[in-house]
């Protein structure tokens, strides 16, 4: 995948300035650790404190945070019940790859590449999958299975100027696939990099009501604002869309948290039923390897049981309070104004009515800046990969609560669906196709102004 | 033990966060005795916990000497007389947990003595057949301090050559991981049973003696397994000195309750038992590895002293909620409880919570029964396929459920109201900033 010319006037300076290899457990180093943002913070998420002290639900929400925490091996073990891992995977465990429950970053404390970053795999025109690797690499496998390779990434850096003459480099990752198991890829097969986003507020997201995100949908801009989010259907009839993803795949949190069961850790869910989790009839050694499903637990790798406890622990998680913001209100609430002028509000839509948790009688009005549909974000975001039919440069609006964890003290971050973007100006500065004004009216803000709007973002 | 990853560090002080204590209007209760002074309450309650930890200490003494003489003269029999020791350390240290969750002084000191689950390949040589050689989780997997006299961390080399106090505090929770638990109960219970490797099948641990010989050595590096032991006996009573000492009259714990709050403090009582109750006992240590049916989820899991450990946990909350303990020389503590506040209030609530401690008690018996008679060892009890062993869990579990719940009617009935700090970016989209 060659990097093409960005859009808005980037010009493309330095190739390949760093090299970080993933997979098979090859120790993956830089040099260059300003490259991508280290965490500082170890963060943690609590149980939404809406949700009272039922004993029950809590002590489920306990043993939910331990199956997330929960290091899987592969069957044949001691364990029956908990047993299954892969045979191709890409982690051990759900916090392998969102530590603490945050979003991942590109890279670990100690420099080498985390494996909250994976390679997605389809086809250019409908996002088919690869005939052989399917819909993502898997870097590890069980004993006596080949992982189906590694993947390198090299940035490509471009330079943007501001309005006031600021100059900000920007980074352009571009992966390549390498020790392929079973053979090239196929000619048709494009890829893609995706970073683990963070799993607080995916239960009150997923409870804002199907009508209020169609509602809000204008995929031929009939309004004439130039936004035209659309809704991410599933079937033809209409009937399911998806939320959940940086490409809004997934209709329900269930269905996302048992996807990264399935493709990432290769355990088979009541959802997803197969035992040899995401390898194609083609990978042989992969398809005969041992399951981990026992009859007595519903023949199924992660029974019904453990995922209700799970989704329960995924679907409570918030962020705790904190850090304290370092601007000041005035600053913050400038920021927010500045937000709302670029109209940037027109996707990262920012708050909603809900009733939240089921059984609840309660409306709740929560703050996840995300309208939940897909918008085309011009050439410099898109990818050749068309992942789900979802054209290469549209993405979904990730939500924007929880900022104020993902950016460390010195306003370093890995942000975008690929960790790119080190800061919040970088990311701001990516956004195009519809996003284009919006960017355009940060750029040519003044110094202070843009320092308020960062400010404002750092304290979601 | 077990290779789960607590990446959620801190998760005992962060998932249960900051308490918030709200006093509402008190509904008129139908007072039924004269409700004792609060801050004779809080005084009992300090008095028990200084007691219990006395005891604890002195049990860990015990302990310490059959080490001492295990080190000394490494026969199976004075093997088999230190793991007693260590059994027979236990009770009186779970009977203090019922003060965890309520004292934050308590819960900062709690992780050097009980933590668990532990990667006890950091400390010494394990099964790689079912241990496995590596975790992505953890870098410091099979570390074997005890077989390394040069550690790597990170970008350090440690001098390991002399094992001594102050290098096992320096591993404990190395590379911010909980499951590196290079001290405390659990770690000594490890050296003294080794790896128990026989699943949910009959057996424990089955270290020889002869890995403590320095003449005869199994296993390597006896001597620095001797001084690795010997060191994290001494760090377990200087720790438990320190849980020790927040209770005497000057101590943090004791003077915090007797000059804070006074509500807040009662507050406290209950909130340790109802978090003991549910989250730690019936959820993590108990339902987890019932749904697993995984042995590695076992809290006393080399020793197969669980039942005993969960069987104490419960007696200790009988004591703190009555206000009454009997030391081990006999000797009585006993003065005004949460009990009597809550009868006080509410005859009713506490008829609830002294039957559902009741309920929770026999269940725990029949758990205890169940494993001393021999007939099934808790990690047996767990394995699938046992219909009848999962009940008598199960059981437990219910039990501490409803135990739970007991105990929020008390805070209600007391007119506390419980609440965890909030989240502000959920709640509120204004609030930051403005």
């Amino acid at each position: 995948m060659s990097p093409k010319r960005l859009a808005l006037g980037l010009a493309l300076l330095l190739p390949a300035a760093a090299v970080f290899l993933i997979g098979n457990s090859l120790p993956a180093r830089t040099d260059d650790t300003t490259q991508i943002h280290k965490r500082n913070h170890d963060i943690k998420v609590i149980r939404d404190p809406a949700l009272g002290e039922d004993a029950v639900a809590r002590m489920e929400n306990v043993i939910g945070q331990s199956i997330f925490e929960r290091i899987w091996v592969s069957a044949p073990s001691s364990t029956e019940a908990a047993d299954g891992l892969g045979p191709m995977f890409n982690a051990r465990s759900c916090v392998a790859c969102h530590p603490g429950g945050a979003r991942g970053s590109v890279l670990n404390k100690d420099g080498t590449m985390s494996p909250s970053l994976l390679v997605r795999f389809g086809r250019n025109d409908d996002g088919a999958a690869d005939p052989i690797y399917g819909h993502q690499l898997q870097t590890d496998a069980a004993s006596g299975v080949p992982a189906e390779g590694r993947f390198t990434v090299t940035y490509a850096k471009a330079a943007t100027k501001l309005a006031d003459g600021t100059v900000v480099e920007l980074q352009r990752p571009v992966a390549e696939v390498a020790n392929l198991a079973d053979g090239p890829l196929d000619a048709a097969t494009r890829i893609g990099l995706r970073l683990a986003p963070a799993i607080h507020g995916i239960g009150p997201l997923d409870s804002i009501p199907g009508e209020t995100i169609i509602a809000a949908a204008d995929p031929d801009d009939h309004d004439g604002d130039g936004i035209s989010g659309r809704v991410s259907w599933l079937d033809a009839e209409h009937k399911t869309f998806g939320r959940f993803g940086w490409k809004a795949q997934q209709p329900t949190m269930e269905a996302q948290n048992a996807h990264a069961f399935l493709a990432d850790m290769g355990l088979s869910t009541p959802l997803f039923h197969d035992a040899y989790g995401e390898c194609t009839a083609l990978q042989t050694a992969c398809r005969s390897a041992p399951s981990g499903a026992s009859s007595q637990f519903e023949a199924l790798e992660v029974s019904s049981m453990l995922m209700k406890v799970l989704d329960r622990f995924v679907g409570e998680a918030v962020l705790p309070n904190g850090p304290k913001p370092r601007a000041t209100t005035d600053e913050i609430n400038q920021g927010r104004n500045i937000f709302a002028a670029a109209g940037c509000l027109s996707c990262h839509k920012d708050s909603y009515d809900i009733v939240w948790p089921a059984g609840s009688t309660k409306t709740r009005r929560i703050s996840p800046y995300t309208d939940l549909l897909l918008h085309d974000m011009g050439d410099g975001l898109a990818e050749e990969l068309n992942e789900g039919g979802v054209k290469g440069a549209e993405w979904r609006t990730p939500p924007l609560w929880g900022l104020r964890w993902a950016v460390d003290d010195q306003g370093h971050a890995s942000l975008l669906h690929d960790g790119r973007a080190r800061n919040l100006l970088e990311a701001i500065l990516w956004h195009g196709g519809e996003a284009l004004p919006a960017r355009d009216h940060v750029a040519s803000l003044s110094a202070a102004d843009r320092q308020a709007l960062i400010s404002f973002l750092s304290s979601l | 033990m077990t290779t789960r990853q607590m990446m959620f560090a801190g998760q005992k002080k962060f998932t249960r966060p900051a308490i918030l204590i709200a006093f509402g209007v008190v509904a008129a209760g139908c007072a039924t005795a004269k409700a004792p002074d609060t801050t004779a309450v809080l005084t009992t309650y300090a008095d028990v916990a200084e007691a219990m930890f006395g005891d604890a200490i002195s049990t860990a003494g015990n302990l310490q000497v059959a080490i001492d003489k295990f080190i000394a003269q490494p026969t199976d029999a004075n093997l088999k007389a230190a793991r007693q020791a260590w059994i027979d350390s236990r009770p009186s240290y779970m009977r203090t947990e019922g003060f965890r969750f309520g004292n934050p002084e308590v819960d900062d000191l709690e992780g050097l003595v009980n933590a668990w689950p532990l990667d006890e390949g950091l400390i010494d040589y394990v099964d790689t057949s079912s241990y496995g050689t590596t975790s992505d989780a953890n870098p410091f997997y099979t570390l074997n301090v005890i077989a390394n006299k040069e550690l790597q961390i990170g970008a350090d080399k440690v001098d390991a050559t002399v094992i001594d106090k102050k290098l096992l505090q320096s591993l404990q929770e190395v590379g911010e991981n909980e499951a590196n638990v290079a001290i405390g109960y659990h770690a000594i219970e490890f050296l003294l049973w080794g790896q128990d490797l026989n699943g949910t099948g009959p057996g424990a641990g089955n270290r020889p003696a002869s890995d403590y010989d320095t003449a005869n050595c199994t296993n390597g590096n006896c001597d620095r397994r001797a001084a690795y032991l010997k060191a994290a006996t001494e760090l377990l009573i200087d720790d438990l000195g320190t849980m020790h000492g927040i209770w005497a009259s000057d101590g943090a714990a004791r003077q915090r309750l007797l000059k804070g709050d006074a509500k807040e403090g009662i507050a406290g009582i209950l909130t340790g038992l109802g978090s003991l109750s549910y989250g730690e006992l019936a959820g993590e240590r108990t339902k987890l590895g019932l749904m697993l049916h995984d042995p590695e989820e076992e809290h006393d899991c080399f020793s197969d002293n669980t039942h005993n450990s969960h069987y104490y946990d419960q007696v200790g909350m009988v004591d703190i909620y009555n206000g009454t303990y009997t030391r081990l020389d006999g000797t009585v503590v006993s003065g005004p409880s949460v009990k009597d506040l809550v009868a006080a209030k509410d005859k009713a609530v506490n008829d609830r919570v002294v039957a559902a401690l009741a309920t929770t008690s026999k269940a725990m018996q029949v758990l205890k029964d169940e494993a001393d008679s021999g007939k099934q060892a808790y990690d047996q009890m767990i394995g699938a396929d046992n219909a009848a062993g999962n009940k008598i869990v199960q059981d437990v579990v219910d039990g501490l459920v409803g135990q739970a719940h007991a105990v929020e009617a008390a805070v209600a009935a007391l007119g506390l109201k419980i609440t965890v700090e909030g989240s502000d970016s959920l709640d509120n989209p204004s609030a930051v900033g403005q």
